[in-house]
């Protein structure tokens, strides 16, 4: 009798825990090792940018909070901020603190939900528990400030909906002593043990040219040597003030993303604790904004660092109150287009390691 | 306020987002005379603005000017507060009446907002007289300056010509020289959006000139941040932002084809972060890249009719 060999197609997902969300990837196997990888999005895809030319412009705000649910604030940013420079409107001091302070909470909240989740993803149950303990914390924070918990619907034009009530920066600051701790037991659990090195050292591999021709950005691109964050090489807000260094990592794998994501928590919370400290005492937390918002005719694009890389927001208006075109640049969406390439010659398992490292956010990818 | 009854407050404001500006004009009631005075103002004035009633508006910022320098005797602080409001304001209209369409009104005094817009050398007698305004607005309230340095730094910015504006030029002449003399269809400085210098190419030429954008030693334009479809109702347009990592130097370059048959060459051989950008077009506005190696459907089901960002866009249901 001859043995017969033939390929074989595999569906990972929609419904795979490893995909976060509702994301398909459609595989060849021969034996263990993939062929080809085919992804398949969409499903969560909601026309945030059809919607958003029938809505005003503070309507559209709470849709950008289902886009990248996991660093809402930033979303909310990037939006206020596009049409904040159409109109050339200023933002009182008080609101830039508090803006900076939310996105940095935010992008702390984010790392740990993936830090937890990737560990899980390939195996480890416990850090997945610390993880979400010390989220909750900071989602208590935000929930406390806006009055919810993920789609925080906080900024506006011109300014903040809510100003810090009494003792909230105290809060913070109890958090950022707290936290800081915390990101070396994280460190002491994960970092260096030897079934997660084996798991993530060498894996998914791509130099500093690759990763610009593909468009990455964030981690996934610091990981290669590049040293590009947008807080610092293009300064918006008031991100020009603080001192914080931009993490990289030369050896562009899985391990080299763990390790700048974990350096990019610790260094939220020195922005956290320069922003708290020179919190100011009063002031408006709105700017002069007119009573009905219409942007000049123009179109501008602005960019911001989410926790995933350069979100970016195209707008153009027409002197409407609803906008002509909005188009949002979702890291998740560009991040995830190396995938293909990268799983060819992996095997199975290593997909799932490869796969989380990107860390993407679904309801970004599919917008 | 507790949780609760911000949460209350919360959802109030997103069923009801019209409210939120009344509830913002009330705070702003509070807040004294003097403040209050400005802002009306200027909602006034920017409606007169958007309504093209040009010519009027220049006068109410003119007489809002000596207004503010009056209050800035009688109260000091606060009238600094305003000329800086003033000043914003000086350089706003002119920017929103450039980008106004000329054909609205004949405000025959100083208003060629066409050249503005397309060579971007914006030195018309408009923008002069704002800028003298704003000189003088600038000169009132000279104590306020070291406080808002930042701010002042990026208004400060000479006005004509833009400071992007030799870039612009220079990649002009080179795609000029390099690629083709008509290969440029307009060139222009986005004032609103930092003095981003914009070229508009035309799409037989557009590969051509992408080969060029990143391999040019002198530019090395090596990524492409973001592509946009634009459905313009008259044509459609496909926006593309650039960086370099080398020089860091940002660029917006745009293609422009016809709407029946809307096709641009794809680039996603230069540039691979094109491939799905370009599906994402194709799916949304049903744009062709020629040159892709596989342009599908990216978000919607490859059954699905229409594409859904075109502004003529009618939601198809077979069950209805």
């Amino acid at each position: 009798m001859t043995t017969r060999t033939e390929e074989l197609l595999l569906n990972v997902g929609p419904q795979h825990p490893s995909t976060h969300g509702v994301f398909r990837l459609v595989v060849k196997l021969d034996g263990e090792v993939i062929k080809e990888a085919t992804p398949v999005m969409g499903y969560l895809h909601r026309g945030t940018e059809k919607l958003a030319e029938d809505l005003t412009y503070t309507q559209i705000i709470p849709y950008t909070d289902r886009m990248d649910y996991l660093s809402a604030m930033t979303n909310n940013y990037v939006f206020c901020h596009a049409v904040e420079t159409l109109m050339g409107i200023e933002i009182p001091e008080r609101a830039e603190y508090l803006r900076v302070i939310v996105m940095e909470l935010n992008r702390i909240a984010s790392h740990l939900v993936w830090w937890g989740t990737y560990l899980l993803d390939i195996g480890a149950m416990s850090p997945f528990l610390y993880a979400f303990r010390d989220r909750e914390k900071i989602i208590d924070l935000l929930n406390e400030l806006s009055g919810a918990r993920l789609t925080y619907f906080y900024m506006r034009v011109g300014g903040v909906k809510w100003d810090a009530p009494e003792g909230w920066i105290q809060k913070v600051k109890n958090f950022i002593s707290y936290m800081k701790e915390k990101v070396d037991e994280y460190d002491d659990l994960v970092t260096g043990n030897e079934i997660f090195m084996a798991r993530v050292k060498g894996v998914g591999t791509y130099d500093a040219e690759t990763a610009i021709n593909y468009g990455l950005s964030g981690p996934n691109l610091r990981c290669t040597g590049v040293e590009w964050d947008l807080r610092k090489t293009k300064p918006y807000s008031i991100y020009d003030r603080f001192e914080f260094d931009v993490p990289t990592q030369t050896a562009g794998d899985c391990y080299a993303r763990y390790l700048v994501r974990i350096e990019e928590i610790r260094q939220s919370l020195r922005i956290l604790e320069q922003a708290t400290e020179q919190f100011p005492d009063g002031g408006e937390i709105m700017g002069k904004v007119p009573r009905a918002i219409r942007p000049p005719e123009g179109e501008v694009y602005v960019s911001v660092e989410s926790p995933r890389g350069e979100l970016g927001c195209y707008l153009i208006s027409k002197g409407k109150p609803q906008p002509y075109r909005v188009k949002f640049r979702r890291p998740s969406f560009v991040n995830l287009q190396l995938l293909p390439k990268l799983l060819v010659g992996e095997t199975l398992s290593n997909l799932i390691a490869i796969l989380g490292a990107v860390d993407i956010v679904v309801g970004e990818v599919d917008g | 306020m507790t949780n609760d009854e911000k949460q209350h407050v919360k959802n109030e404001d997103v069923t009801a987002a019209k409210d939120a500006p009344e509830e913002k004009a009330v705070s702003e009631e509070k807040a004294g005379p003097e403040e209050k005075a400005v802002p009306e103002e200027k909602a006034g004035a920017q409606e007169k603005t958007e309504s093209g009633e040009k010519a009027e508006s220049q006068e109410k910022d003119a007489s809002k000017e000596k207004e503010v320098a009056k209050e800035k005797d009688k109260a000091e602080e606060k009238a600094e507060k305003d000329a800086v409001e003033g000043e914003k304001k000086a350089k706003k209209a002119p920017a929103a009446k450039a980008s106004d369409e000329a054909g609205k009104t004949e405000a025959e005094a100083s208003d060629p907002p066409k050249v503005a817009k397309k060579s971007g050398d914006g030195d018309d007698a408009a923008k002069e007289a704002a800028r003298e305004k704003a000189q003088a607005a600038r000169a009132a309230r000279a104590k306020a300056a070291a406080a808002r340095k930042k701010a002042d730094e990026e208004d400060d910015k000479p006005k004509p010509p833009s400071p992007n504006q030799p870039k612009l030029d220079r990649i002009v002449e080179m795609i000029r020289r390099r690629v083709a003399e008509d290969a440029i269809e307009e060139a222009y400085i986005n004032e609103a959006d930092r003095h981003l210098p914009c070229v508009v190419i035309r799409p037989s030429h557009w590969l051509q000139v992408a080969q060029l954008l990143r391999d040019e030693e002198e530019l090395k334009l090596d990524y492409l941040r973001n592509i946009a479809g634009v459905d313009h109702e008259t044509h459609m347009e496909v926006v593309y932002h650039f960086m370099s990592f080398k020089t860091r130097d940002e660029y917006c370059f745009k293609v422009r084809t016809d709407r029946d048959q809307p096709s641009v060459p794809s680039v996603t051989s230069i540039w691979n972060t094109a491939n799905w950008n370009e599906r994402e077009i194709y799916d949304l506005f049903g744009i062709d890249f020629p040159g892709h190696p596989d342009l599908r459907r990216i978000m919607l089901p490859d059954d699905w009719v229409g594409h859904p960002l075109r502004k003529d866009y009618e939601p198809y249901d077979p069950e209805v």
